[in-house]
């Protein structure tokens, strides 16, 4: 059974407040060398087979059409 | 003459949808309920999709109620040309299915804004905004946590440069929505997609105002001269 990894993040160019609220409370917790964080989101699909082409092709629609929005997101997809 | 009919989906989660009905009633047309689960929009003139939390917002706003059995019936007619209103989640909803351009991400503040909203009515030439005027101030409730609408430079220029900025935001923009949008169209003018809640000002006991009222007036007038 194999497992499949997609993640998914806004693109560059949106902002992110919730990064940016993150961030601010860095520097009150001791950490300094941080500038940036940007939230994304992880999921994880199980495969009934293994993770083969056809496999990551489906998986690959199923991101485009269901668990980003492709007009403020991007995906990668990773067999684990 | 028969009354204008016009629809009101209904989704899980749906909040506004008795709000939404009872203004298309006061406006002098007949609601019609429909269920997102049916694949019928029952032969109504117009379809409107009320506020809420479709799907409880997992995953996005708007994404899983994109994929609802009658949305897809919605989609097809709308494309031919069937005036659809989108009110808050409703407006997610439309930008899920790619109906309208952009998306609505989290305000930009975090919080959940509610709070009667000052408005400027940008384009009086749609369905929905015809019985207002091009410039016309109005007030009414905006309730969300998901109003900030983003689309990238060429899609806002287009937006701008073809006016299908249907509504701004006055005196404070309440979630970071890009140039103060608070409601769009598509380019036929048929599908407008509106973040504030018009359906909650259509009686001075309950709303702030009673503006909210020329949406639903506006479309049955159009229906009624077709």
């Amino acid at each position: 059974m194999a497992r499949v990894v997609v993640d998914v993040m806004l693109k560059p160019e949106i902002l992110d407040p919730q990064g940016q609220a993150i961030v601010r409370k860095l520097p009150q917790l001791g950490h300094t060398a941080v500038t940036s964080v940007r939230q994304g989101k992880r999921f994880e699909l199980e495969l009934d087979g293994p993770a083969d082409e056809a496999a990551l092709d489906e998986i690959r629609k199923i991101a485009e059409t269901l668990l980003t929005n492709t007009v403020i997101e991007t995906f990668e997809l990773r067999v684990l | 003459m028969d009354a204008a009919r016009v629809g009101v989906i209904t989704f899980p989660g749906s909040l506004d949808d008795r709000d939404a009905a009872r203004a298309v009633r006061l406006a002098g047309a007949e609601p019609v309920a429909l269920w997102h689960a049916d694949n019928d929009l029952q032969g109504v003139d117009a379809v409107v999709l009320p506020g809420g939390f479709s799907y409880g917002d997992y995953l996005r706003a708007g994404a899983i109620a994109r994929f609802a059995p009658l949305m897809g019936e919605l989609v097809a007619a709308a494309d031919a040309g069937l005036p659809v209103l989108g009110i808050c989640n409703g407006f997610q909803v439309l930008c899920e299915s790619h109906l309208l351009p952009g998306a609505l991400l989290p305000n930009a503040g975090l919080h959940f804004v509610c709070r009667d909203q000052r408005l400027r009515i940008d384009d009086a030439e749609t369905p929905w905004t015809s019985d207002y005027s091009e410039g016309q101030e109005i007030v009414v409730p905006i309730k969300n946590r998901d109003g900030r609408f983003v689309a990238d430079a060429a899609t806002l220029n287009e937006l701008e440069e073809s006016g299908r900025i249907v509504a701004r935001y006055l005196d404070l923009n309440p979630n970071g929505s890009v140039n103060d949008i608070a409601g769009i169209r598509n380019e036929a003018g048929n599908v407008v997609g509106l973040m504030p809640h018009p359906e909650h000002a259509v009686e001075s006991l309950t709303g702030p105002s009673t503006d909210g009222l020329g949406f639903f007036t506006s479309i049955v007038k159009r229906l009624v001269a077709a």
